[in-house]
């Protein structure tokens, strides 16, 4: 995802020129891309249509799978749990976004600045992107253990709480671990967006007398548009395969408190062994992510996305 | 203009798809020709590994190569490596729904006439364990699991209790003086892992209306799980809690990492529901705490009342080893042979009493009189063999999609999130 997000489309657009439906003569030849198409098949789109057809089966994953037709599709639709599941989804999803989108925007942009204070401290700040996901879950967990964990180590009394214990506090919990994994990474993407813009942008604006909280509103953000757009787009199709941070560090628990639906699709197939019931999870959330990123793509980006230099 | 929405678009999908393709794609391990066993780190994982090291060494040409995971990882690696014909050559069990899945699917072999030389020496009720349909499928490989009250003598005297509780309302008494005692958890217990909070129920469940009201649900009885009995017992759950028996944070206590151990042995509980498992975890983790006489032990408090024998006991058996029917005949072989001739011999039985377990041999009661464990020992083999009733685990005896719907509907009832009675209902409609 990184690398799609990476490539710069306005350039792209560029070598159509002609309007010709050939391969441009300077582009690489269509085969160059025969080797990768034929692992995407191989390990996406054949899994894919796999478990698509495992959601009409009923199977334990002993034994051979069974023909149930619209069976599991309507006992999971009509079951209370996948409802909540549903209902977490878009909330956590709703909230990590909240929570990273401002902030790793302000500290890109911040972190953009060619002070030296600011390398330094960018530097330390983007740690949290070299420790998988695994390592991160278990350190939170201890540091956040109410008997033995940082409060009783620093004898801060407030910090022992039951964090991921108590119903109504783990999923902010979740919220917050996750910002702190991914926010750095959304960071460096703002970063990068914000040295591009020219300076005498800014020069301009200076001499017109904008005040810098005007020059961010006018210029910045503006400019940052196509950015906020890739970002957001990381973050709400990411927020719908969370797994591994939850699974490690709640694993759905208190209750049903944390059993967003990749969780749910999880603990079904694997705990459970209902692998037919598990697979119209894992559709529903291939069709939900699918619409989604078509959907903000539409919103925010391709049709607008023309160049914001437009006269430099 | 439609080429950046298709690369947004494939990479929406490959994301989504390498995800999901994740989740599928167990390997075996130690396939080729050697034969292979996968058990569980921690417990009885030192005796396991000696005897697999002797073996080795006296059969150089027969070797079995074990592999340990961790508990829950190993429940849901195994099912896949079962079901897709990569199965170890010795499958660890705790028998129950899923061995009676594997016997149903032909993956594992009739044991019943090749291990004969190993069933002389074995308690036959815990043999009776691994039976399906009269036949032998699995056979025990390590302790008998009651499920233990654990105490605290020290943090109980200091609040003015001498003995452990001998009934409910005792507990209830107990619990009230610990708190104005100023212990935060009176009762330690790892809500985050889920599966201790059933120790609880089925205690309960048994005390208040015998073994008939489990039995009921295993039948598949009609509204078995709103019964009066199980309905009073989950009410007296909802009791222990109100009246703050475990504390408010036990719902971040996790039993893998043996934290509820932890808050016995520092002092910051004065009780423990666990299995006899944890008496190992006391051994290596605080050894003062035991050699000093603090570690208590007593069997779970009776109910005013209530129809179960006060002696009655829940836990596990034993565990258990099964041979994959994927395996080579000379795999089976091999694997058999350890079965009879190391399994339990006089080496084994002496390394799973070092370990503070009580082995499941006929000839047990001798050596756990000497043992240097010999009170925990003898405590938890005549809690085995008084018994009336030996109930096995409720998550092993339900089949596995129940199970699961248990765990996650009694951590509510735990929470205070729902009622015994939509408990009774939720359940009833899972099963």
């Amino acid at each position: 995802m990184t690398l799609v997000a990476g490539i710069d489309t306005h350039d792209l657009r560029g070598d159509e020129g002609a309007g010709s439906s050939f391969p441009s003569r300077r582009g690489p030849s269509f085969l160059m891309a025969v080797p990768a198409l034929a692992f995407f098949a191989c390990f996406a789109i054949v899994p894919l249509l796999g478990v698509v057809l495992l959601s009409f089966m009923k199977w334990d994953g002993l034994g051979s799978p069974e023909w149930v037709g619209l069976a599991n599709w309507s006992r999971v639709l009509t079951d209370p749990v996948t409802h909540h599941a549903m209902k977490l989804t878009v909330v956590l999803t709703v909230a990590t976004w909240a929570v990273q989108c401002p902030t790793s925007l302000l500290l890109g942009v911040f972190m953009a600045g060619r002070q030296r204070y600011r390398a330094v401290y960018s530097v330390l700040y983007f740690l949290p992107l070299l420790f998988s996901a695994a390592a991160i879950g278990i350190a939170f967990k201890a540091l956040l253990d109410p008997n033995f964990g940082l409060g009783t180590a620093l004898g801060i009394e407030w910090l022992n709480r039951d964090w991921l214990g108590n119903p109504s506090v783990a999923l902010p919990t979740l919220v917050f671990v996750i910002a702190w994994c991914f926010i750095p990474f959304h960071s460096l993407l703002y970063q990068g967006a914000a040295r591009q813009i020219p300076r005498s942008m800014y020069e301009a604006a200076e001499l017109d007398g904008a005040s810098s909280i005007g020059a961010f509103r006018n210029i910045t953000l503006p400019q940052l548009k196509n950015t906020i757009v890739t970002s957001s787009t990381l973050m709400i199709v990411g927020s719908l395969t969370y797994f591994d941070l939850i699974f490690v560090m709640t694993n759905g628990g208190p209750g049903d408190a944390t059993r967003i639906l990749p969780l749910d699709m999880y603990l079904r197939g694997f705990r459970s062994y209902d692998m037919g019931g598990a697979s119209v999870v894992g559709v529903i959330l291939v069709a939900v992510g699918l619409c989604v990123s078509y959907l903000l793509n539409r919103l925010g980006g391709s049709s607008s996305m023309d160049s914001q230099m437009e006269g430099m | 203009m439609t080429h950046p929405n298709r690369t947004f678009l494939v990479g929406g999908i490959a994301t989504i798809c390498l995800v999901l393709g994740a989740c599928g794609g167990n390997q075996p391990g130690g396939a080729g020709g050697g034969v292979n066993a996968w058990t569980l780190t921690g417990g009885s994982e030192a005796t396991f590994r000696s005897s697999f090291e002797d073996w080795n060494s006296a059969n150089s040409d027969e070797k079995i190569t074990p592999e340990f995971f961790a508990n829950d990882a190993y429940k849901e690696k195994i099912r896949t490596a079962v079901g897709s014909g990569n199965a170890p050559t010795l499958i660890y069990s705790w028998a129950g729904g899923a061995l009676e899945d594997y016997v149903s699917n032909g993956d594992v072999v009739d044991l019943t006439d090749v291990t004969k030389p190993l069933q002389g020496r074995l308690v036959p009720s815990v043999l009776q364990t691994g039976t399906v349909g009269g036949k032998v499928y699995a056979v025990p490989n390590n302790n008998a699991q009651p499920i233990v009250l654990y105490t605290n003598n020290k943090v109980l005297s200091e609040a003015g209790i001498d003995s452990a509780p001998t009934t409910f309302d005792d507990l209830l008494d107990d619990v009230a003086k610990l708190k104005s005692a100023g212990v935060e958890t009176p009762i330690a217990l790892a809500g985050q892992s889920q599966w201790p909070e059933l120790m609880w129920i089925e205690y309960l469940a048994d005390r208040v209306g015998g073994p008939a009201t489990f039995q009921a649900v295993i039948d598949g009885e009609p509204d078995a799980w709103s019964s009066p009995e199980m309905l009073q017992a989950l009410g007296m759950i909802q009791q222990l809690v109100e009246a703050g028996a475990f504390g408010d944070k036990f719902g971040s206590v996790v039993a893998d990492a043996n934290a509820d151990a932890a808050l016995l042995h520092t002092g910051k509980a004065g009780m423990l529901l666990q299995g006899a498992w944890v008496y190992s975890s006391f051994l290596t983790d605080a050894p003062d705490f035991v050699s000093s006489g603090d570690l208590g032990f007593s069997t779970f408090p009776a109910v005013d009342g209530g129809e179960g024998d006060p002696t009655d006991t829940v836990g596990n058996p034993a565990n258990f080893w099964s041979v994959s029917a994927s395996a080579s005949k000379e795999q089976q072989e091999i694997a058999i042979k350890y079965l009879n001739e190391a399994l339990f011999d006089s080496s084994y039985v002496e390394s799973l009493i070092q370990n503070g377990g009580v082995p499941v041999t006929t000839d047990a009661e001798s050596q756990l009189a000497t043992s240097e464990q010999a009170p925990f020992l003898s405590f938890a083999y005549d809690m085995i063999k008084n018994a009336p009733s030996f109930q096995l685990s409720w998550d092993q005896a339900l089949p596995a999609d129940q199970a699961q719907a248990l765990l996650s509907n009694l951590s509510q009832v735990f929470l205070g999130q729902t009622s015994p009675e939509e408990f009774a209902s939720a359940m009833d409609q899972a099963s």
